[in-house]
């Protein structure tokens, strides 16, 4: 899939202060059309209602997990084939295969840092 | 008495040791004098010993008592764990806001940028990346924080069962006052995967993550 500046990226995660970081570095890549939701169950939503072409997730949030919203979009055959990014501080073995059995895209942990970040989104996009 | 009559009132009166139903001291004196009652008339050796063994067992559990009112577990339950929880829960709050601050204050940086020359600009941008990737602590700390509120929850549980199981005599008059619980554990179908950040010397780095993955393609 190739990088298209004006793609729309929704990131999710139930901390605030999170959200606000990987929007501004986002930003400092060049990706400006961030969408934000506190939770998978927003996520969910906004999803079945504008296009996006990646979702960057947390884990660890209430009600619907970041791993649950990872199900419900590759269940869903208009969503299915977005890239899935899951950024999160389950850094256990089986929290990565269940991730990955579930159809991540990629998966950082947290703390992460922009490089990490931009790896991870050139392994999806290719160079941008 | 014969000594099947006996039996059977022995194994009915030992039968009321479960633990469970020992409410307090007088409970377990009633339990042995019971046991002293079923005794009449001929007392085997056998039985006499078995006398003994209840006796000992009603003065640990009384000594036991004794040691876990002096510990004031009802102090614990309502006084230290609530304020330990709310001490954490104060953390959090000044550390979002703290990080709140320090993201003002690199977004303000990042406009400064644009308005200074190219160099200087780039060098700029660069520091306020560090100090967003920086505020990564925020989160991780705070899911720390919440597995230990958690784990003092645990323990409060436990405190519960136990002033339930020895009566008022380890209670005191305030302990009665509601304690507001933290938050409940995430519910799912996943939550047996919600173990939060590991310890620094168990957590797999990205590059462990990135081989797991590699390795599931």
């Amino acid at each position: 899939m190739a990088f298209d500046l004006n793609m729309n990226v929704l990131i999710v995660d139930d901390y605030k202060t999170m959200l606000r970081i990987i929007r501004n570095l986002l930003k400092q890549l060049g990706i400006e059309n961030v969408d934000e939701a506190t939770d998978g169950g927003t996520a969910l939503m906004k999803l079945r209602e504008r296009n996006y072409g990646l979702v960057i997730s947390d884990w660890n949030m209430e009600p619907m997990t970041g791993l649950q919203l990872l199900k419900e979009v590759r269940a869903d055959h208009k969503l299915k084939q977005i890239p899935f990014i899951m950024i999160t501080a389950e850094s256990k073995t089986e929290n990565v295969v269940a991730a990955k059995e579930a159809g991540v895209t990629n998966y950082i942990v947290k703390p992460f840092n922009a490089a990490t970040l931009k790896q991870k989104l050139t392994a999806i996009w290719g160079n941008f | 008495m014969s000594k099947a009559t006996k039996e059977t009132a022995l194994k009915r009166t030992l039968e009321t040791l479960d633990t469970s139903t020992l409410a307090s001291t007088a409970d377990i004196a009633a339990v042995v004098e019971a046991v002293m009652k079923s005794l009449s008339g001929d007392v085997s050796l056998t039985e006499f010993k078995l006398y003994q063994e209840l006796q000992k067992l009603a003065d640990y559990i009384q000594s036991a008592k004794r040691e876990i009112a002096a510990i004031r577990p009802d102090e614990i339950r309502a006084t230290h764990i609530p304020m330990a929880t709310d001490e954490l829960d104060a953390v959090v709050g000044a550390t979002a806001e703290a990080t709140g601050v320090i993201l003002d204050s690199a977004e303000s940086l990042e406009k400064v940028a644009g308005t200074v020359p190219a160099e200087a600009g780039e060098e700029i941008r660069n520091i306020a990346t560090r100090i967003y990737e920086a505020c990564n602590f925020q989160d991780v700390t705070g899911q720390r924080i919440t597995k230990v509120v958690r784990a003092l929850k645990h323990i409060e549980e436990k405190i519960d069962a136990l002033l339930h199981a020895f009566g008022d005599g380890v209670k005191a008059p305030a302990a009665s006052a509601a304690v507001p619980a933290p938050s409940a554990p995430v519910s799912g179908d996943d939550s047996h995967l919600l173990h939060g950040p590991q310890l620094p010397q168990e957590a797999n780095k990205q590059d462990d993550i990135d081989a797991i993955l590699a390795n599931l393609k």
